[in-house]
């Protein structure tokens, strides 16, 4: 190939050797793979620190998390909001944002589900329940648009102004279910009027798995033909890249922006409509449970791919289904799983510097 | 004697006393990374950090200013790995500030466990209010150790970003890494460095939480602090003295809630507590613009760019 003019090796297409599409794909899950191989043996020598069998502990994770057919039915219910969480991170990350307040999107998603359940107690089930997820869709979008909005109107940095808009969220989120809307029933747990069993989501033919994880799926299917084979996915995409070229080349930079910011806030409202119409019945203080934040390690770990986030989700959700039997066994702290989860997101961030140094799987004419 | 509506500035004011340290300490941390060119939002988990550690060495050893110490050392300890972790090419530092702060809350939710119940020797107050005769007055002006140490912190820290030779190499890797790499002075070790002494006094804050007001160890103890630092230090446009000003006016800010309460005013509670949450973003959309950097800002930091 001498004198040829080397092509930038780009993401998938210009591979100017077959294979080098495969090595770049094999790049990307095995250097996330690796960091979790690592990030299980720091935190195997936190354990064996603390006195207990690493072994066991790691033992424990699979039986809690996939051991069993319950296992994976308990760890796919605690997956499906956070395939929808992660998609709050992703989408923004196409364009370029670090968003993180998928968590407040999501209270705000499931409030506003649960207030148009209660009103809509005589609808057809499905009228209503197609009814709550687009106005919980439509609230979480606008919540995360706000951010995206003060980022490109006012150059207000979007991971700080979507953090605090999570605590504005939850403050109103509160507010809210202790007064204005307060069920004068629910006396020692503050909620919502209950949507009614008539309306609640159901599950999935033949197991023990409501529908969320099903919204979830699809909604990454989609978002992952949007961000990869739509124009409005490849012109986020350069945004992402780089903002001044997008300008030049005419990009309408902040409608892409806020088209993002919505897009990924729905997700995160629909995740609090599932919440609130699958598990809970009402809006309450069990919404706010950390899946948004969860979301975020997802989302990092699947490197912001939509389709990879599904997987990874999985991941996250069994290690948090563990907890309850690492808890009773082996008498550790529910934050056990805290742990692990910041050591493997530390990890995976620092081996984000070796993309495109191990030779392995570069194209072959950069390899020269 | 009861103030009446005269009780609810009072309060404000005893609030912003008391409640600003742990804004003090974590926003001259913060100010400090920031200005060598980096930005840690981790500083929540080390600050929850700080708190866990403080109290738990004060309950073991009964020494409180112990607790102080380790708590420092504990957040020196989690800036280094934020620092030393961001110093790898191409990994970004608002990522691994995600990353630290569920990484720290975590741990010391895990290490802590053993310390919620127990009650540990606390820091003690200075009564400079024992001229009045209002109790509402001399609560108010009770103050911490910690509290006079921040303000000459940041007394300090003013001066020596201005006059010493330590100070113009921080500002200097902050503004411009090539005009610093070009005067021979080693960037990823400076900013490792003002990344752990950062963590140093946000730990130290954490340990105010814990050791003094509220003075008890639990979950939920930090509201946020270490994150609003963040924005705070914008407000300050990256001077110690103006981080001084803004701890109190959101220490008054978080206090505004509890003090109406206690005058009558409950409605609307939660709606209080999120004034500083409300407060930031207002200064944050005030100040800031997409067209221009913020002045004062340092120039290689990425949240201005």
């Amino acid at each position: 190939m001498d004198g040829s003019i080397a092509l930038p090796a780009g993401r998938a297409g210009a591979a100017a050797f077959p294979g080098d599409r495969l090595r770049r794909a094999a790049e990307s899950v095995a250097i996330p793979v690796g960091a979790l191989v690592v990030a299980m043996v720091l935190f195997g020598v936190f354990m064996a620190l603390t006195g207990k069998n690493p072994l066991d502990v790691y033992a424990l994770i699979y039986r809690g998390g996939f051991g069993s057919g319950f296992a994976w039915q308990n760890t796919l219910q605690r997956a499906a909001p956070l395939i929808l969480t992660a998609l709050c991170v992703a989408l923004p990350a196409q364009a370029g944002l670090i968003v993180i307040g998928g968590e407040g999107a999501l209270v705000l998603g499931g409030l506003a589900a649960a207030v148009v359940g209660h009103a809509a107690s005589g609808a057809s089930p499905l009228a209503a329940q197609i009814g709550m997820a687009l106005t919980a869709m439509f609230v979480g979008g606008a919540w995360i648009a706000l951010a995206g909005a003060l980022r490109h109107y006012r150059g207000v940095n979007e991971t700080i102004s979507s953090l605090l808009l999570t605590y504005i969220a939850i403050a109103l989120f509160n507010h809210f279910v202790e007064g204005p809307l307060r069920d004068p029933g629910s006396l020692n747990k503050p909620s919502t009027r209950p949507i009614g069993e008539a309306l609640m989501v159901g599950h999935l033919p033949g197991m023990d798995v409501h529908w969320g994880l099903a919204y979830g799926v699809a909604f990454c299917a989609l978002c992952y033909v949007l961000v990869h084979y739509t124009v409005l996915g490849f012109a986020l995409r350069i945004v992402g890249g780089n903002v001044r070229a997008a300008r030049l080349a005419g990009l309408r930079v902040g409608w892409l922006v806020l088209v993002s910011c919505f897009l990924g806030g729905s997700a995160a409202g629909l995740a609090g409509m599932v919440e609130v119409a699958a598990v809970h019945g009402s809006a309450n203080a069990s919404l706010i449970a950390g899946y948004g934040y969860a979301g975020i390690l997802v989302s990092f770990i699947a490197r912001h791919n939509p389709i990879a986030v599904v997987p990874v989700a999985v991941l996250v959700g069994g290690i948090g289904a563990s907890g309850g039997l690492l808890q009773r066994r082996l008498d550790l702290p529910d934050a056990t799983v805290l742990v692990l989860q910041g050591i493997a997101f530390m990890v995976i961030l620092a081996a984000e510097t070796l993309y495109g140094r191990l030779r392995l799987f570069q194209p072959r004419e950069q390899r020269r | 004697m009861d103030l009446g509506w005269w009780g609810v500035p009072v309060a404000v004011l005893g609030g912003a006393i008391r409640v600003s340290t742990p804004f003090l300490f974590v926003s001259l941390g913060e100010c400090l990374t920031e200005k060598s060119g980096r930005i840690n939002l981790g500083l929540e988990g080390i600050l929850v950090m700080g708190a866990m550690s403080g109290y738990g060495v004060s309950y073991l050893t009964g020494s409180p200013w112990l607790g102080v110490l380790v708590a420092g050392v504990a957040g020196l300890l989690l800036g280094l790995l934020h620092g030393t972790i961001c110093s790898l090419p191409r990994v970004n530092d608002i990522a691994v500030g995600i990353g630290l702060m569920l990484f720290g809350t975590g741990l010391a939710f895990f290490l802590g466990k053993p310390f919620v119940q127990p009650k540990a020797p606390t820091l003690p107050a200075i009564h400079l209010g024992d001229w009045a005769s209002s109790p509402q007055v001399q609560s108010a002006l009770q103050v911490n150790v910690l509290f006079i140490v921040g303000v000459a912190l940041a007394l300090a820290l003013a001066w020596a970003f201005r006059n010493t030779r330590w100070g113009l190499v921080v500002r200097v890797v902050g503004d411009s890494s090539e005009a610093a790499r070009a005067m021979g002075y080693n960037v990823d070790r400076v900013r490792v460095l003002a990344t752990a002494a950062g963590g140093f006094l946000a730990g130290i804050g954490g340990s105010f939480l814990s050791l003094y007001y509220p003075g008890s160890w639990n979950e939920g103890l930090s509201s946020g602090q270490g994150l609003m630092a963040v924005a705070l230090v914008i407000f300050a446009r990256w001077q110690p003295l103006y981080c001084f000003y803004a701890a109190l006016l959101f220490g008054g800010a978080g206090a505004l809630g509890p003090a109406l309460q206690s005058v009558g005013i409950t409605s609307g509670f939660y709606l209080f507590n999120a004034a500083p949450y409300v407060l930031t973003l207002a200064i944050m959309i005030a100040t800031c613009s997409p067209r221009r950097n913020l002045a004062g800002a340092p120039g290689e930091l990425s949240v201005t760019r």
